[in-house]
């Protein structure tokens, strides 16, 4: 028998605010064999993370391991005492968090950090563990290897920190590493780098490893087996193909089904119209400037009455700044920015009421957005009264209409935020924005927040609520999937600078900006091999001299594959326009682009 | 599994835009607390506020509710002891110390309390004004509050009644300005990660006037704090008005609160006198009280974030 992992009738119980047991988790059963990859994948609530923890021999707090068993080699994990538990963890079992960010003592060294299990267990040595930590640094593709572990971790970038947690819990050589959300919080051109570090590591190990994930396309490429939950019960356990390929429960195909954004929103038809609708907003050579560093360079851009403009780029790229600019939150250092052919004032006190009305920003995170202190009545009523001056039987008939336009039951007006859930509340926030009855909705990652399937249903009534109400959209994501199939115009940023627009069919197929290349290339995709398959980040970029300090260049030059000697160090690459009809901001040229893979040096095809 | 709603105030995540993001929401269709929580105050608290209230009772009905005058000498016996006509003894005149305790409640209660709200009243109106305004005027207000934080309270209290002489608008007046830094920093501290939090910027982005966003966005969400802040700067302000009638210089003779009351009879300490005892007990009580109720609120607030 090589099960290296048994868990059988595994049940977790959370006690509620009346001090009853509720059962979260409900007899889960699954093996694992040595070297084998098992996935865990659900929405969120479906107890995934709860089943891992329960591996380690740990319950949160409000939560107890009812019953069940969980042995891992010969361990009946479940029946140790804490003093014994807490020699097994790290030790035999290690645990690979979400945030890598939040897991690591800022104020200690990375190779302290590292090596302090095999310390605190004393399976080795300071200097031998110091040296297998460099062999695993140099395992994981960590830059400079032999003298990362010598840097404090905010010296170290996101994607780096996630792979030096994947060392940390390896160093012991644990039997188990169990892997929740590692690459979750990572822009996805990030992701591909962690994931293939990951990947190597866990095949060249020979590691035992459970994948705590709600993307079935990144656990697609790092599990042999998956088991989908819902609501702490196992719904399927089958080989990774299988589940892929020919899934058995219908709820593995709604989740497969929601992976693919099938959102239609401008029907094609309405694009010519479109052409025709009057300019709403104008944005034009936009900067701004945090102190002497300049976040957003001159950016320009326009939506139309009715229309979808989808910003997108990785986080840091400006995208929320410049909607935040837009609705006057952050003051431009230069450019306008004109509602209806006005220009609006840079900073609030310069707007007027009804300028402020016509211009709502919905934030990303519902969670924060809300005053948990107000309720769904009073924060639906506030703008009806502030800019509508709705007297208080009117408000009451324009909060419960709103509700409705929302798809929520009117009977929720009297919660707090804190009693609704995570989709209900960004519905909520979505219909504040639509109390105002705005000409122009900034929506600020709005579904980043949420399931997939709780995502997709938010996208779908802003399809409607377009269609109903002609509002129009700046649809700011990292989620190029998404920005595809709902935006009729995309604006893809990168370190604040405009580096390619076009309308929806030119992101279909290629020429892309070398940028949106990678984007396009780094979103998994559902099939194993893609990690393999794809080009996105991977062989070396081409050797050019120091670029010049004083001219401006182009922004993606420190990662683009494709860059020219003596062209692209030298000089600031122009506006082009394709012929698809898209703008890039390159020295390419079409027919160049047209052929994106031949321009990419010798990519080396390994794992 | 339980989602972690309670992260919010933006200073507690580190990490990238979506962090925790995916963990952090339920199901759509599933609200996530059906019925809204009902706080359940542990025992202590339960006493605290009978305690409190007790007292609370006592300052407003204790007059009509003595048995004598506050200056009323009706024992012949100086220092008396617990006895059925006089259940608290006498005092060092031989005036009855249950009458006169019940006469010094509203004093030691009632400015108390008065320069607490005072003191509380400014110092977050202050806060959130300099929290919500930022700039040159929170430099300044915080500046001003700073200088004051600087003055040892009971240096500030003498000096104040050596210049003025003592009165009951004056201690009062003197205790609330010299409580009114520590509550403004508290408030400031609290607005200040308050003002942070996405619903303000959405008010800000919505037009909002600086006063709806300080007392309607943000003070809501400050109460907690700024209560348990209140409950005990209470206590400092009955121990401050206690230390100055014990040294002569609070409530003057022949009116009494407790503290005069205990320095007045000071000389039947040897003796073990209930007289001196009796508001020495009340004083212990009246803060200990309330010290249980700011615990329990502390308490619910601790059960609160883990669950």
């Amino acid at each position: 028998m090589n099960d290296i992992v048994k868990v059988a009738g595994l049940r977790v119980a959370a006690r509620n605010d009346a001090g009853v047991d509720v059962p979260i988790v409900h007899g889960a059963d699954f093996t694992l064999k040595k070297g084998e990859v098992l996935a865990l994948i659900g929405e969120s609530g479906s107890g995934k993370t709860t089943i891992a923890l329960a591996l380690m021999g740990y319950a949160r707090a409000g939560c107890r391991i009812v019953g069940g068993s969980v042995r891992i080699g010969d361990v009946e994990v479940l029946e140790q005492s804490d003093a014994s538990l807490a020699k097994l963890r790290g030790r035999t079992v290690a645990y690979i968090a979400q945030s890598a960010a939040a897991a690591f003592n800022p104020a200690k060294t990375i190779m302290e950090q590292v090596i302090e299990s095999a310390l605190i267990h004393g399976v080795m040595s300071r200097r031998a563990a110091q040296a297998k930590a460099v062999e695993l640094f140099r395992a994981l593709a960590l830059p400079d290897p032999d003298n990362i572990g010598a840097r404090y971790p905010h010296q170290v970038s996101g994607g780096q920190l996630q792979r030096l947690m994947a060392a940390m819990a390896l160093i012991t050589d644990p039997a188990l590493v169990i892997l929740d959300e590692p690459t979750t919080a990572l822009d996805v051109t990030t992701q591909i780098e962690v994931l293939r570090a990951f990947k190597k590591v866990v095949r060249d190990l020979d590691t035992t490893a459970v994948y705590v994930s709600h993307d079935l396309a990144v656990v697609a490429q790092m599990a042999d087996r998956i088991v989908v939950l819902r609501n702490g019960e196992i719904q399927e356990n089958s080989r990774t193909e299988q589940i892929l390929v020919e899934p058995e429960h219908p709820y593995t195909c709604s989740l497969l089904a929601a992976m693919k954004p099938t959102v239609s929103q401008g029907a094609p038809g309405r694009r010519e119209d479109q052409a025709k609708e009057a300019l709403l907003l104008d944005v034009r050579g936009l900067d701004i400037c945090y102190g002497s560093k300049r976040v957003v360079q001159d950016i320009d851009l326009q939506v139309r009455r009715g229309a979808t403009v989808g910003i997108i780029g990785e986080s840091g790229s400006g995208k929320t700044t410049v909607a935040r600019a837009i609705a006057g939150l952050v003051a431009p250092s230069a450019g306008q920015v004109l509602l209806d052919g006005q220009p609006l004032s840079g900073t609030l006190a310069g707007r007027t009421r009804e300028q402020f009305r016509r211009v709502q920003y919905v934030f990303q995170n519902a969670d924060t957005a809300l005053n948990p202190q107000h309720t769904i009545e009073e924060i639906l009523a506030r703008p009806l009264r502030f800019y509508h001056g709705m007297r208080s039987a009117q408000r009451r008939r324009r909060v419960a209409e709103l509700m409705e336009l929302v798809q929520l039951p009117a009977s929720l007006a009297t919660r707090r935020p804190s009693e609704l859930s995570g989709g209900q509340k960004q519905r909520i926030n979505l219909a504040r924005a639509l109390a105002a009855e705005p000409d122009l909705i900034l929506c600020d990652e709005v579904t980043s927040a949420l399931d997939t399937v709780v995502g997709a249903a938010i996208l779908e009534l802003m399809a409607e609520l377009r269609r109903e109400l002609n509002v129009s959209y700046l649809f700011i994501s990292h989620d190029i999937r998404t920005v595809r199939s709902i935006c009729d115009e995309v604006v893809v940023m990168y370190a604040g600078a405009k580096v390619e627009q076009g309308n929806r069919s030119t992101f279909q197929a290629p020429p892309y900006h070398p940028y949106t290349h990678l984007l396009i290339d780094s979103v998994p995709e559902m099939h194993q091999g893609w990690l393999e398959e794809t080009r996105a980040g991977r062989g070396t970029l081409p050797q050019i001299a120091a670029p010049s300090e004083s001219m401006p260049l182009c922004p993606f030059l420190a990662r683009c594959p494709v860059r020219i000697e003596g062209k692209c160090n030298k000089v600031a690459p122009p506006r082009v326009w394709l012929e698809k009809g898209s703008e890039i901001l390159c020295h390419h040229t079409d027919s160049d682009l047209r052929h994106f893979d031949e321009l990419v040096p010798a990519m080396v095809v390994s794992g | 599994m339980t989602p972690n709603v309670h992260r919010q105030s933006a200073n507690l995540s580190t990490s990238g835009p979506r962090a925790g993001a995916v963990v952090g929401v339920a199901h759509d269709e599933k609200p996530q607390g059906g019925v809204r929580r009902r706080a359940k105050r542990p025992v202590s608290g339960a006493l605290g506020v009978l305690i409190v209230g007790f007292w609370l009772l006592m300052a407003l009905a204790g007059p009509w509710l003595a048995p004598h005058g506050a200056n009323a000498l009706v024992g012949f016996e100086v220092f008396g002891p617990i006895s059925l006509e006089y259940p608290l003894g006498t005092d060092f005149l031989g005036r009855d110390i249950l009458s006169r305790l019940l006469h010094g409640a509203p004093y030691t209660i009632g400015v108390a309390l008065a320069a607490t709200v005072l003191a509380c009243l400014f110092g977050v109106v202050l806060g959130l004004v300099a929290a919500a305004s930022g700039g040159w005027l929170d430099a300044v207000i915080s500046r001003t509050q700073d200088a004051l934080i600087a003055i040892p309270n009971k240096i500030f209290a003498l000096i104040m009644v050596a210049a003025f002489g003592s009165s009951v608008p004056l201690l009062l007046v003197m205790a609330a300005f010299a409580y009114m830094p520590g509550s403004y920093r508290i408030a400031r501290a609290v607005a200040v990660n308050v003002m942070t939090m996405d619903f303000v910027q959405v008010a800000r982005a919505r037009g909002e006037a600086l006063p709806y966003i300080m007392f309607v966005e943000v003070l809501p969400n400050m109460l907690r704090p700024v209560l348990t802040d209140f409950g005990l700067r209470f206590v400092y302000v009955v121990l401050l008005l206690s230390a100055m009638s014990f040294l002569g210089l609070g409530v003057q003779p022949p009116e009494a609160d407790w503290g005069s009351l205990v320095r007045e009879n000071i000389q039947g300490l040897g003796d073990g006198a209930p007289a001196v005892l009796a508001p020495a007990i009340a004083i212990a009580t009246l803060t200990v009280g309330v010290n249980l109720i700011i615990d329990s609120f502390g308490a619910r607030a601790k059960r609160e974030m883990e669950s």
